[in-house]
């Protein structure tokens, strides 16, 4: 594969895609397939068959607002269609060239028109599962420019230009993690995606695996160009049976095209990628734990130093880095550092894509540049807190990371200005609460999952949650007392200093910043014995036997 | 060092050929425990002593190791499923907009607690972290389908259909 090849291959797309008058395209991401969307696309192409109208009917991955789905756009005129099912199909065929079915007809121009897509430029206008379509809008054209005409250190300088941060939840500046793993010795390096999307109400990653897998897999190969890695693995949830699927696909026809496998573009750069199930064990998003996963071990963190940049999978040095962080890269290098950079906030450079759910309106995906107002994200492109309801909190950073209250609502998105209020950025999830959601059972919502999901190698961890939940369990059944609530804090203060990897430091932002900003429902549950939001049960009796079995 | 024979395959049932392939496929190589151990969980539906103990034999890994591992991984079941499952997710959207509503009522419907089969064998009662659907929360896997915005009584009435088939 060369340069003239691909380009022959997009122009050859397009002339194949300006045949037809129209095209329908069809989002076939979980949330619509689940609202049957497979069946509505078999009836568009029925119903464009039928006509004999001049119609691509094309499958597509995630288009954004899952709330309104099964989603349909049609080119070129980007009408956009809500809540459509089998039974529009012929409407919607029908009306192509003419006025738009004006019942389905949505306006989300506001929802659209405050994000900027990168990540999820793609998303929504290729079939995931064919190769041709990625090349057609530029894609693996960075990865051939860098084998031809960059060198692996311009490469690396291009990334630590564009200011990008692990957008695993970290933020961790990925130039210089490049950097450490490139000057690392030895001849055998790896390139490891980490796909294994813990945090329970976020699938960002999901969405880019299964709309636009060749994205995370060119990525991977501009890295292992970079840092001179020659093997990479894709760590992926096993829950995750579609992106499993896609992926599986995409690296076939990487492959097929010669765009994966050996000497890539007649260069002497070869590069081959592999899945890994995960099995459904929280911790392995931790990235000692998740190399240890891959070697077939159960998936315990180690100490570090060594970091896995210098000695990683099987003792090499391994670059690990997220989805959406690889997903990022190919742009960046097709449009320069500074491109990036000129997006977002001050130490926060780009796009960050958000799994918008919880009691919103338009629930989805969002894809909005660092630095915007966390009230713009749920106000404007969120559409607000349905159903009458005030706004309460917003949960950011899953089971590591806290809730904002509303008073905060004014605060722009970056890694340090969310660290600041006490949560963090994490991956991406974001979880609206409205006023009949209690912060005490939220807490104990989390601290319970980390507590089943903690290994149990170090003690902070496996026996300082197992004691936050039973003091949680307490104050949620009435028979809590103030001194439990002082407890709790300086345990939390324990826990977090004390832990061995990142799931036992970050467990007790939850419970930390809960009371830091509804101390009040706190009080209410102890002094008052009531739940302001009548959640918690106060009249059963204690649970028996439950909450002290668990010890070290 | 004598050449490294694996053992022979526990029974005729053709569905050990397809663990050995994925075994065959990875070089025999200790790293793809946890592969072949999907494998085997795919094939069969869990996994039980008699495939645990044939896929460390083979991957030369001790089954200590073998067992920790299982056991370890949310994902691996010790116990065969039931004819049904169903799953309900416990990801923090669905938790906010009430999945444990749905376990409660489910527990009561079936009469065994989550992560149990009906002593007839017929209904498997799970919780997942999370599927992934989120925006369309509460969400409920039935037989592996995905159903979003789930209400308790449309579940009670997916569960009282497979009570009497």
């Amino acid at each position: 594969m060369t340069i003239e090849e691909l380009e022959q291959i997009a122009k050859s797309v397009s002339q194949e895609n300006a045949k037809y008058d129209f095209e329908v395209n069809v989002c076939m991401d979980l949330a619509c397939m689940s609202q049957g969307s497979d069946r509505l696309r078999e009836a568009l192409e029925k119903a464009a068959n039928a006509t004999g109208a001049n119609v691509l009917v094309r499958r597509t991955g995630c288009m954004g607002p899952c709330s309104s789905g099964p989603l349909v756009r049609v080119d070129p005129e980007e009408i956009l269609y809500h809540h459509v099912n089998a039974d529009h199909a012929e409407a919607i065929v029908a009306s192509l060239g003419g006025t738009p079915v004006p019942d389905l007809q949505c306006d989300l121009n506001e929802h659209f028109d405050r994000q900027v897509r990168v990540v999820l430029e793609n998303a929504g206008h290729i079939d995931p599962e064919k190769i041709d379509d990625y090349i057609s809008r530029d894609g693996y054209k960075a990865l051939l420019t860098a084998l031809t005409e960059m060198t692996p250190s311009g490469v690396i300088h291009r990334i630590t230009e564009s200011g990008l941060r692990g957008r695993g939840g970290g933020g961790y500046p990925t130039g210089l993690k490049w950097g450490t793993v490139a000057k690392a010795g030895g001849d055998l390096k790896y390139v490891v995606c980490n796909g294994d999307e813990g945090d329970p109400g976020a699938f960002m990653d999901r969405s880019v695996m299964e709309g636009d897998p060749h994205r995370v897999i060119e990525g991977m190969a501009l890295a292992a160009y970079a840092v001179g890695a020659s093997k990479g693995y894709i760590y992926v949830r096993a829950e995750y049976p579609v992106a499993v699927s896609r992926l599986t696909t995409a690296i076939r026809e990487a492959r097929r095209r010669g765009l994966l496998g050996n000497s890539i573009c007649n260069t002497p750069f070869n590069f081959d990628v592999e899945i890994r199930l995960g099995a459904g064990a929280f911790v392995c998003g931790e990235e000692t734990a998740l190399l240890a996963s891959i070697e077939g071990r159960r998936g315990a963190p180690r100490t570090r130093p060594p970091y896995p940049a210098v000695s990683g999978l099987w003792g090499k040095p391994t670059l690990l880095n997220n989805v959406e962080t690889y997903a990022n890269i190919a742009p960046i290098i097709r449009n320069g550092g500074k491109w990036f950079a000129d997006m977002g906030s001050e130490r926060s450079k780009g796009t960050k894509v958000f799994a918008l759910t919880g009691k919103i309106t338009n629930t989805g995906l969002v894809e909005v540049p660092m630095g915007i107002k966390l009230r713009e994200i749920i106000e404007v492109i969120g559409g607000g807190v349905p159903g009458g309801h005030t706004f309460k909190a917003v949960q950011t950073g899953g089971p590591s990371g806290g809730c904002i209250p509303a008073e905060m609502l004014d605060l722009g998105v970056s890694y340090d200005a969310l660290m600041a209020v006490g949560s963090i950025m994490g991956s991406g999830g974001m979880i609206v609460m409205d006023d009949t959601s209690c912060m005490v059972n939220v807490a104990k919502f989390f601290v319970d999952f980390c507590r089943s999901e903690s290994c149990g190698k170090c003690v902070p961890c496996r026996a300082g949650t197992a004691q936050m939940f039973t003091l949680l369990t307490r104050i949620c059944d009435g028979s809590g007392t103030m001194d439990d609530l002082e407890l709790l804090v300086s345990l939390c203060e324990t826990i977090k200093e004390t832990s061995l990897c990142g799931l036992g430091m970050t467990a007790p932002n939850p419970v930390l910043s809960t009371i830091k900003y509804f101390k009040n429902e706190y009080i209410e549950h102890i002094v008052h014995k009531r739940c302001p939001a009548g959640v918690c049960n106060m009249e059963a009796p204690a649970a028996v036997g439950v909450p002290n079995e668990v010890l070290a | 060092m004598a050449a490294f024979i694996p053992p022979p395959l526990p029974s005729d049932d053709k569905r050990w050929k397809i663990v050995n392939g994925t075994m065959r496929k990875n070089g025999f190589a200790r790293h793809a425990l946890i592969e072949t151990l999907h494998t085997v969980q795919s094939a069969f539906g869990y996994l039980d002593d008699d495939s645990i103990r044939f896929v460390a034999r083979s991957l030369r890994v001790p089954l200590s190791q073998a067992y920790g591992v299982v056991t370890f991984y949310h994902y691996f079941s010790l116990k065969p499923p039931g004819k049904h499952t169903v799953t309900i997710c416990a990801g923090t959207a669905c938790y906010i907009k009430g999945s444990d509503k749905l376990v409660a009522a489910a527990e009561k419907r079936l009469g065994i607690p989550q992560g149990q089969t009906t002593k007839d064998g017929q209904i498997s009662l799970m919780t997942a972290r999370c599927v992934g659907a989120c925006s369309r929360a509460p969400v409920v896997l039935s037989d592996g389908e995905v159903m979003g915005e789930m209400a308790v009584e449309h579940m009670l009435e997916q569960l009282e259909r497979w009570a009497v088939e």
